[in-house]
Formats: C-alpha cells, structure tokens, sequence
C-alpha cells in the first residue's frame, strides 16, 4: 500500500471558452509550487496536472468535469489551491 | 479534427527569420496573408491581435514550442500555420527557453470549440517525441506536410 497521503476533488470546467492555454498556464504554474504528483482525470482520460501539453491534450470544454488527484506530503494544498483556481473562474487580480 | 484540416499547407515556414516575438509573429501571419488564407486588409489587426493576447500571458508552454493564437472576425474557419525557427525566438516561455517550433492559430470568434479541438490536437502530437524531433529536422515544406500526414494517420510509434 501506498502510505503517501491522497487528496480527490471533483472540479467543473466553467470557462466559456473551455481550458485553453491561458487556464491551463495557471493551473500548471501553481501545481508546480508542489511536491506532490497531482494527475487530473476527465473520463477515462488521466493526465499530468504539471504538464501543459497534457492539460491542453484534455480539450475540457464548458461544463467538463475533472477530478483532481493529488499523491504526496502536500496534496492536501495543492488540490485546494488548483480547486480554487476553477471555483474563481481563473480570474486573478495579481500576475502569477 | 487533423492536422491536415487547418495547417494552411502552403503557408508553412522552416526557416524562420527574426529573433522576437514580434518578429516572429508578424512573419508566420505574412505567410497566412501571402498565400490567402486571410486577407492583405487583416493582417495588421490580426498581428496586433495576436501580441495583445501574448500580454496576458505568453503562449510559449515549453519544450521550444509556442502556440500564439487569436480569435478574429475575418475568418469563418480556423486556420494555422507551423513555423520552425533555427535559431530560436525569444518567446518568454515559461521554462524560459527559446522557442523552434511555433504554431499559430487564427479561430472564428463564435467557435471556441474547434480552438479547443486544435489544440488538443497540436498537443496530443507534439507529446510524441517523435514527432518533436522529427519537425526540429525537417528543411522543407514538404518535408513538415509529410510528417502531419503520418502524424494524422499514426504513423509516428
């Protein structure tokens, strides 16, 4: 068994234009403050949450649901602050 | 959707002139406006169109690879062109390192759809490092045409 700590959270794609780079640029940048694995899965599909050519491979559309997966010490975070990012719609007020 | 389906053959560049972004962009578009796949008129709105997006954030994602993309009115299909660089753009990627392969899109502003679907297309093929390899080396035209068409059909292992 594995004794790493794991964090799921389902997350709705709201974007209009769907998870095109910009979204996809945020969600790499803060997965990266992690040392967790973080995988996102939509349907059968799963792929690496630090990866760009891996999210922007999803094609996530409005409406699309992901499942956000993290594995390691600090999963617990980086689901929560990659969660938030669609819970905000990927607005920010700051530069990343 | 394939390649083949919205990378405007003719318009394709393997020796990129120009070591900046603005430079870079304003050739791939040129190459568009030359061969007809968008008008003379447009060119200029769509250049500009293309650096304001790049303030928001570059579209440089990494491996020597950058996707600069609009939505513009002028078109009533998406349209692409690939250009490789051999020296290297300047393209404030995120990894930081200069870009050789570029792709650049111009989508109808009412089909957010077919950009997505672009896009995951471009970056399901370019996650093989095959075909990153392979597109770094092609001298040609012809020589990026062929290598689309094995990667549309598969071909690429």
């Amino acid at each position: 068994m594995n004794s790493n700590p794991t964090c799921t959270r389902e997350v709705i794609v709201k974007l209009e234009n769907g998870l095109h780079i910009r979204p996809v640029s945020q969600i790499v940048k803060v997965a990266q403050k992690f040392s967790c694995e973080l995988a996102i899965r939509k349907g059968d599909r799963t792929v690496d949450g630090k990866s760009i050519l891996d999210l922007m491979s999803l094609a996530a559309e409005q409406g699309a649901s992901l499942l956000l997966e993290g594995r390691g010490d600090d999963a617990a975070q980086a689901v929560e602050a990659i969660a938030a990012l669609f819970e905000r719609d990927f607005a920010s007020d700051r530069p990343e | 959707m394939k390649l083949s389906d919205f990378v405007v053959r003719q318009s394709i560049l393997t020796d990129l002139k120009g070591a900046t972004k603005d430079a870079a962009i304003r050739g791939m578009v040129e190459s568009l406006a030359a061969v007809g796949s968008i008008k003379p008129l447009d060119q200029e709105g769509i250049i500009a169109a293309i650096l304001k997006r790049e303030e928001l954030g570059s579209t440089g994602i990494g491996k020597g690879v950058a996707v600069p993309h609009t939505k513009h009115p002028s078109v009533d299909k998406l349209v692409a062109t690939i250009a490789l660089s051999r020296t290297g753009v300047e393209f404030a990627s995120l990894d930081g390192d200069k870009v050789q392969i570029l792709f650049l899109l111009v989508s109808p502003p009412d089909r957010p759809g077919d950009h997505l679907r672009a896009l995951e297309n471009i970056s399901r093929h370019l996650r093989n490092d095959n075909f990153c390899n392979f597109l770094k080396q092609a001298q040609t035209p012809q020589a990026v045409i062929e290598l689309l068409e094995e990667a549309d059909n598969n071909q690429l292992g």
